[in-house]
């Protein structure tokens, strides 16, 4: 076994330094009706060569479309991954160390936590952000419990029905248990949060309203009047961002108000990967730093006076104020924060905001495009979105997702399993890996679909 | 030779640029949301940006340069295969939003996972969403609440020993249980009496760890598990040491009615300085109902979603887990196959019981009883020079090892808790064997010099203190 070093003699050797005769032995302390009395009912073992095609077999049965004949989106995006990214990111420096305890031998992943933070922080356009969450939907999860930490007396917290449906679920899941009503706040009549519908709460009991921005269709809204009014009434607005590149170009939720910003790094530089591992982002303000989850790595000094980084304020978490921490979470995402700061680097500070135009000009294209077809239409014509948006469609949205199909298309995602209200809707993402060319061969066969099927 | 490195934005040189990119147009969105400051990331070159990271990296030790004896966090070497099996093209570009029907291969590498999983926990089910070790707790847990809330009560209390890993303590605390704390016994294990004063009718579970953090065995665990189980209660079982028992012990068939698995301890996926790891979770037949969505049913050698379950706790995470690192796992339970599991639990154990063996006449062994997969000193007999735990961590550094787990579990004082992994040949342990006892010997002879370690570091001690207090947490 190529991972295990000890030949038969070493092993001989040392059983017989520590005093025993036989491996079994090493299991005495195990009561002998515990032991297993068969093998592991296990396939056989495989060596490199014949795991590979076995391993390439097994992926061979997924049907993957190349990412410019794809405009799937809802919270994973496609992007461009450059190769320095790929590169620095499988240094084995970065990949096998443990979470930096030991700072002094561990300066390199903290100070990487600390570019990680100053770039989440700076995006959000927040004081503080931490060095990361699981991802979008539990960061989502962390920064309600973290807004009902805060305001331990309120008990409202208002989730727009706007919001990644799978986020709202996770959320519901995560505070099941919490003497707390998630309300959800329906689509307004232009896809967004209703400011009719959260009106209703503005009282004394609400704690915090999350904002999806852009929400689930793309859409970009503002909301600078509510999110005054609920501020008036002392509760927290979360905004919660699931494809932050879309900062680039539309403001940041620190200069619209928020007081706590969660979301997904994804497309910032990690491929989809079947929906993870991704990388969850948390800012705050800095008077909220010691009810914020996770840990956090600050600047310090080493016993010579040089300037170095340590995790810090580690009182909030788990291993030190166990059932009293602000969350349950240890192992975090640290590579996939490695790899979107790596990617953020690189993208710089105008790299950022060109990427995220030319997103924004793509989509456009495609929805002028794509509504040119005869019984095709915006779902929402008149509101601002950054690089998805909602069609709809004369026919069933399935129906017409699996015809594309047929033409190595994946033309998006159907609404309808989470919408019904929005009947053949389809959500289509285009970024900068659908060229103009890839947007019009989308357009014919969208057209020849639609007009083929009854 | 390591240098010097500035943060990036200290490096920033206006105009310079780090990106590939066509030019956008000029048009743009209606400008009252256009963002009025642009978020000052750096400006600079690929050449900085590459100089930068690897840098950086040389200031890491790492799994890949030697000894990682980190107590209870299985530092285990983590096999190149697996992370090129994670890349291959139709894994990492599978977006997660579409059709069962065109991500059959992914979802029969998870039902595997699964299988496999519960055939080595002796579960019945397993679930892969949970994407690290707390986040397998807080599953579990909730899974446990769901049970009893489904028989019209969900108890209050959870009982968990003051060996525990903090994570226990705090994922209960999310499901809304007080924790009742019983302690280990003068063995270092838990005494059924001690779980039986505290266990009852209101008490939804014990959470236990096996191997518990000192690295023994518990050996009651059978009777353990009858007393919770005759007052209607549950057991939990921290699967973090489970790198021992491989192919050994079923935890499963000793009563235990849910198992989390850490993917990135026992089954070897990167730590990746934190994360991202996996933490996949086995329950018994009574808990299936209660298992998160998505469940994925093999039907006709198809593989279909099945999105909502009546009594489900729902979904813990949006799409399908950290699925990068179910396929390393996969790969790497396909590679060695059931003699080279167990063959990992066997070494892991001797190479523990070695170093034990190397260090038991130098270093205090506060629970003598037989160790697994690591063992635990303390700083009594250094303390005497004024020399601490920590400082015998940082010297540590100076004779090339990353230290062990420190301070923990909190029932040692002082506590050095070691594991070296099946990873590690002789010659290696021989060599940390050697450091420690040098070490010691300089808490004899020169205490200052391990007071002040580490002297050859890139980074002297850092001031925890001031970072603290003086919080500078952004550029």
């Amino acid at each position: 076994m190529r991972y295990i070093p000890h030949t038969p003699e070493e092993t001989q050797q040392m059983l017989k330094s520590v005093g025993l005769r036989s491996v079994a032995e090493l299991f005495s302390s195990i009561p002998e009706s515990l032991h297993m009395e068969k093998p592991l009912n296990l396939p056989e073992p495989l060596d490199e060569a014949s795991l590979f095609r076995h391993l390439e077999a097994l992926a061979g049965k997924n049907r993957i479309a190349a990412p410019h004949r794809s405009f799937l989106g809802g919270g994973v995006y496609r992007h461009f991954i450059p190769s320095a990214v790929k590169n620095l990111i499988q240094r084995s420096e970065f990949v096998t160390p443990y979470t930096p305890y030991q700072p002094e031998i561990a300066q390199g992943t903290l100070q990487v936590i600390f570019e990680f933070q100053t770039m989440a922080a700076e995006m959000f356009g927040m004081e503080v952000a931490n060095a990361s969450l699981y991802d979008g939907s539990t960061a989502l999860g962390e920064a309600i419990l973290m807004a009902l930490r805060l305001q331990p007396k309120r008990k409202i917290v208002l989730i727009p029905r706007c919001l990644h449906p799978e986020y709202r679920q996770t959320v519901q899941s995560l505070l099941k248990n919490f003497d707390v009503s998630l309300v959800e706040i329906p689509l307004s009549p232009t896809g967004g949060v209703d400011p009719g519908a959260v009106g209703d709460y503005l009282k004394e009991e609400i704690a915090a309203c999350v904002f999806p921005y852009p929400n689930f269709f793309g859409i970009v809204e503002n909301n600078r009047e509510l999110i005054q009014r609920i501020k008036d009434q002392g509760g927290l607005i979360i905004f919660c961002v699931t494809e932050p590149l879309s900062l680039g170009l539309f403001e940041s939720p620190g200069a619209l108000g928020a007081d706590i910003v969660c979301g997904e790094g994804q497309s910032l530089g990690l491929a989809p990967s079947f929906g993870g591992p991704f990388v969850g982002l948390f800012a705050t303000k800095e008077k909220y730093v010691r009810q914020m989850p996770g840990r956090l790595c600050g600047m310090t000094t080493d016993s010579k006076g040089r300037r170095g980084f340590v995790l810090t304020l580690a009182t909030r978490e788990q291993h030190i104020r166990r059932e009293r921490a602000t969350s349950n979470i240890c192992t975090n995402q640290a590579l996939c924060a490695t790899q979107m700061t790596v990617y953020l680097s690189l993208l710089g500070k105008q790299g950022f905001q060109k990427l995220a135009q030319l997103n924004w000009q793509r989509a456009e294209y495609a929805k002028e495009t794509l509504t040119q077809i005869k019984g095709i239409n915006l779902a929402y014509p008149k509101v601002v979105t950054f690089n998805e948006f909602v069609l709809k469609l004369p026919t069933a949205a399935d129906l017409v997702l699996k015809e594309l199909k047929q033409k190595e298309i994946e033309g998006g995602i159907a609404l309808g399993r989470w919408y019904p209200e929005l009947g053949n809707a389809l959500l289509v993402n285009v970024t900068e890996l659908n060229e103009t060319e890839d947007i019009e061969n989308f357009a014919a066969a969208l057209k020849e679909t639609v007009h083929g099927l009854p | 030779m390591i240098l010097e490195e500035p943060l990036l934005c200290e490096q920033t040189v206006p105009g310079r640029q780090g990106y590939s990119l066509p030019e956008p147009g000029a048009n743009l969105p209606p400008k009252e949301f256009l963002r009025q400051a642009a978020a000052k990331l750096p400006e600079v070159s690929e050449v900085d940006v590459v100089r930068h990271f690897v840098r950086l990296s040389q200031q890491n030790y790492s799994k890949d340069v030697g000894l990682f004896p980190l107590g209870s966090c299985t530092m285990k070497y983590n096999p190149k295969t697996t992370d090129a099996a994670a890349a291959l093209t139709n894994f990492a570009q599978a977006h997660p939003m579409i059709s069962e029907e065109e991500v059959q291969g992914n979802l029969e590498l998870i039902y595997e996972l699964q299988n496999y999983l519960a055939e080595i926990g002796g579960m019945d089910a397993v679930t892969c969403w949970p994407a690290a070790g707390s986040h397998g707790e807080l599953t579990g847990m909730m899974m446990i609440r769901a049970f009893h809330a489904s028989k019209g009560n969900p108890r209050k209390k959870v009982i968990i020993p003051d060996s525990a890993h903090g994570t226990n303590p705090a994922s209960a605390a999310i499901c809304r249980y007080e924790v009742v704390t019983v302690k280990s016994n003068q063995d270092g294990i838990l005494n059924p009496a001690d779980v039986k004063a505290v266990m009852d009718e209101e008490t939804a579970a014990l959470m236990i760890t096996n191997p518990n953090t000192l690295g023994l065995f518990e050996k009651n665990i059978q009777e353990i598990c009858e007393i919770v189980h005759k007052q209607g209660g549950l057991v939990y079982c921290d699967g973090a040491n489970l790198n021992a028992l491989l192919g050994i012990v079923q935890l499963g068939k000793e009563g235990v009615d849910v198992l989390h698995f850490n993917l990135h301890k026992t089954f070897s996926t990167p730590h990746g300085g934190g994360g991202p790891g996996a933490g996949p979770v086995g329950v018994k037949k009574k808990l299936e109902p209660f298992l998160p969505t998505p469940l994925i049913i093999k039907e006709n050698g198809r593989f279909n979603l099945e999105m909502a379950r009546p009594q489900s706790i729902g979904r813990m995470k949006a799409y399908f887990g950290n699925f990068g690192m179910l396929v390393r796992a996969y790969a790497y339970i396909r590679e060695l196959g059931p003699a080279g599991l167990r063959r990992i639990a066997e070494m892991a154990v001797l190479n523990a019981n070695y170093i034990r063996k190397g260090l038991e006449k130098t270093y205090h062994l506060p629970y003598p009883s037989p160790s697994l997969h690591e063992c635990v000193f303390s700083d009594k007999l250094q303390k005497e020079t004024g020399v601490k735990t920590l400082d015998i961590a940082k010297r540590l550094m100076d004779y090339g090892f990353h230290p062990p787990t420190i301070y923990f579990p909190l029932i040692v004082h002082g506590a050095l808790m070691i594991e070296p992994t099946e990873s590690e040949p002789k010659a290696s342990l021989d060599q940390f064997i050697a450091a420690m006892k040098a070490i010691a010997k300089e808490c004899e002879e020169t205490p200052e010099l391990v007071q002040t370690a580490p002297h050859k570091t890139f980074r002297g001690r850092l001031d925890e203190v001031k970072a603290a207090r003086e919080l500078k947490l952004r550029y």
